[in-house]
């Protein structure tokens, strides 16, 4: 892969907005504001800054950050819809970009008609279009569909049909953020499938995603971008890791900076500690091992508890050390070490989850070790498994007699 | 997007192609009469003004051909109209495409035009029922004719250029176009002879001639309708007046080219 030109090339690029008080779209408010410079130039949000790497021809190039970390300017500079400040992009070959799908669709116009339009927009002429309509329609599964307005579809076909489009665009370099694979399991799994294809083509590819576990399944190399500057780039995995690291500093993502204080990640008196820690996934279950180690030999009362919590911080699932299945005391009287080794089902969906684990004692009078987002759960699923439900009961009872209708 | 200049003009062509078509279909969507109202529209503004301007008000009376005349006036100017006023809006409408892909931006302008000269083009065969009900033949010099139309036409591309770019920062010239459009469109004689006017003053007159709309519209009556009409080069014996609406028209297109394209790669930020 190596002896690969670059087919796109990115160095020093630099870009910043001016974000007005109340942006002054009118002559008079230009006119006042002329007069109060200082208030013209107190807001300006510097989105990249020097921004530099390459891509090689057939390789897919995966860009990580969270939101607001200048992952969509960077998009929109390759794609030629922002100018750079400083630094220059360079693209060898036609590049398509897909930040959103459907972009120019129209509601008032068929569906018919909007693939045109969207067609168009990709540089394909009627004629053009004419080869590949029925493939697209197939592709949708839109059939009976497209002599109806677009504002009658329902958001999952209005989708579906922008995806299809997209999927024939003839590009050397394709922008495609994660964000499109959306719709139904089957859709999603059609739109990973043609993620696989373009890989097993050899297409080039810039993908843009918030998963860990897309990255790792798709991508080659990476950036990972924070604050508007690479602090990671080269083989996915290491770019992954430093991704997930990101989410053990910093509590939630923000897209301007906050001068509040982030929450501590870690504290504690570390009378008793956590030395190490590991966590497989599984789409059936997840495990998540931990080794506490005591300072001494004590006879306290310390537990032991996990939880996982969504992005938007809301407690999904957890566990301590007495209210599952084989939990009891933990004991240091006798030894400073203890492993814990916990089985739950994976009831989570698709999505990022945090895992925080907490050592406390004195009835959780003193804390211990209180280890926010100790692990990063990546849950990317394929489809949805069923049963994606947490251990319950279910009583089904057949009746004895055929006829029991 | 695409490299080299001929993909592009190629990318261009197939954009103003589509654009045109579904803005066409989207503005008759859910009107009884469709397009007809793109006919209807000019006819009605034509008896109202007839009505007053000509019948009570008794402008235009005497002169040759009038009627057909008022009717031409009429259609050149709502043509200008409609190339400024879409052109200027078209721009910051066009805002969420524009975010999203990397596209030609003047195939915007130029595609909204397009939908004011298929207008034109059939109000162009009201005009010249009017004339043949007037008993004006077709000649050579409606073709004539045609070329100050296309005059017309550059020029309010050149404008609509100018003013969407400044549209993107000052909401206000939306504004501000429509009280000019006011007073161009009485100040362009569309609605009186400019002997109205030379009869005054001459030099009113030559200004007022100044403006390519105006020049272009008593061109178009003088070649293809009556000789009974004066243009700037009647009224001027100076050759640099002469050319004045030639060379405005020819200095706005170049620099609304300029200002656009130098403008444009920023809309998608500023929009």
């Amino acid at each position: 892969m190596l002896d690969h030109a670059s087919v796109v090339t990115a160095s020093g690029v630099h870009k910043q907005f001016h974000l007005p008080a109340s942006k002054s779209d009118s002559i008079k408010h230009s006119v006042i504001q002329s007069f109060h410079k200082k208030n013209r130039e107190s807001e300006i949000f510097r989105a990249l800054k020097g921004v530099s790497f390459e891509v090689k021809k057939g390789e897919f190039f995966g860009v990580l950050g969270r939101n607001g970390s200048g992952k969509s300017t960077l998009l929109k500079i390759l794609a030629g819809i922002y100018q750079a400040d400083q630094g220059s992009v360079s693209v060898e070959g036609r590049l398509v970009p897909f930040i959103e799908l459907g972009v120019g669709f129209r509601p008032d116009l068929s569906g018919r008609e909007n693939v045109y339009l969207n067609g168009a927009l990709l540089g394909f002429s009627k004629q053009q279009m004419d080869a590949r309509y029925d493939e697209i329609v197939a592709f949708a599964e839109l059939e009976d569909f497209m002599g109806q307005k677009l504002k009658n579809y329902s958001s999952g076909m209005k989708v579906r049909l922008a995806f299809a489009v997209a999927t024939h665009a003839d590009a050397d370099i394709l922008l495609l953020d994660e964000v499109l694979a959306v719709g139904d399991a089957s859709f999603q799994k059609k739109c990973y499938n043609h993620f696989r294809e373009l890989k097993k083509n050899k297409k080039t590819v810039i993908f843009v995603t918030h998963s860990m576990g897309l990255a790792k399944e798709y991508c080659d190399r990476g950036v990972l971008i924070e604050g508007g500057e690479i602090t990671e780039q080269g083989e996915i995995e290491k770019v992954a890791d430093a991704y997930t690291q990101l989410f053990n500093t910093a509590p939630a993502a923000k897209s301007i900076p906050s001068k509040k204080k982030k929450p501590k990640k870690r504290w504690g008196d570390k009378s008793v500690k956590i030395v190490s820690h590991s966590l497989k996934k599984t789409n059936e279950l997840i495990t998540f091992k931990v080794r506490l180690e005591s300072k001494k030999l004590t006879d306290d009362y310390v537990k032991f508890g996990f939880q996982i919590k969504d992005a938007a911080g809301k407690l999904l699932m957890g566990a301590n050390n007495l209210n599952v299945p084989g939990g009891k005391s933990l004991d240091f009287s006798s030894s400073r070490t203890i492993e814990l080794e916990y089985e739950v089902t994976n009831i989570l969906g698709n999505g990022t989850y945090t895992l925080s684990a907490t050592v406390n004692k004195d009835g959780g009078t003193t804390v211990c070790d209180q280890w926010n987002a100790i692990e990063i759960v990546d849950n990317t699923r394929d489809s949805v498994h069923y049963p994606l439900v947490a251990p319950g009961k279910v009583t089904i009872t057949s009746s004895q007699k055929g006829s029991a209708r | 997007m695409q490299q080299d200049f001929a993909s592009r003009l190629q990318y261009a062509r197939i954009l103003i192609r589509e654009f045109v078509i579904s803005d066409f279909k989207i503005r008759y969507q859910g009107s009884v009469l469709g397009y007809a109202w793109a006919l209807l529209r000019p006819l009605m503004m034509y008896i109202i003004l007839y009505v007053i301007f000509f019948y009570f008000l008794k402008i235009g009376q005497g002169v040759k051909h009038w009627p057909p005349a008022l009717m031409a006036g009429l259609v050149i100017w709502s043509f200008f109209a409609e190339v400024t006023k879409q052109g200027l809006t078209s721009i910051v409408g066009h805002g969420a495409i524009m975010r999203k892909m990397n596209f030609p931006r003047y195939t915007i302008i130029v595609a909204a035009s397009m939908s004011a000269l298929i207008n034109l083009l059939i109000n162009m065969l009201v005009v010249l029922i009017f004339m043949f009900a007037d008993n004006v033949g077709l000649s050579w010099g409606f073709a004539v004719g045609l070329l100050y139309i296309l005059e017309i036409f550059i020029f309010g591309i050149g404008v609509a250029l100018i003013l969407s770019t400044i549209y993107v920062r000052y909401r206000d010239i939306n504004f501000i176009w429509d009280v000019v459009t006011q007073a161009l469109f009485y100040g362009s004689a569309v609605l009186y002879p400019v002997s109205r006017i030379s009869s005054v003053s001459l030099v009113a007159a030559q200004v007022l001639l100044l403006n390519p709309v105006a020049n272009g519209i008593q061109s178009f009556r003088k070649y293809a309708i009556s000789q009974d009409t004066s243009t700037i080069v009647d009224l001027s014996s100076n050759v640099i007046v002469q050319a004045g609406p030639h060379i405005i028209t020819v200095v706005v297109f170049i620099y609304g080219v300029y200002l656009f394209s130098r403008s444009s790669p920023r809309f998608a930020e500023e929009v």
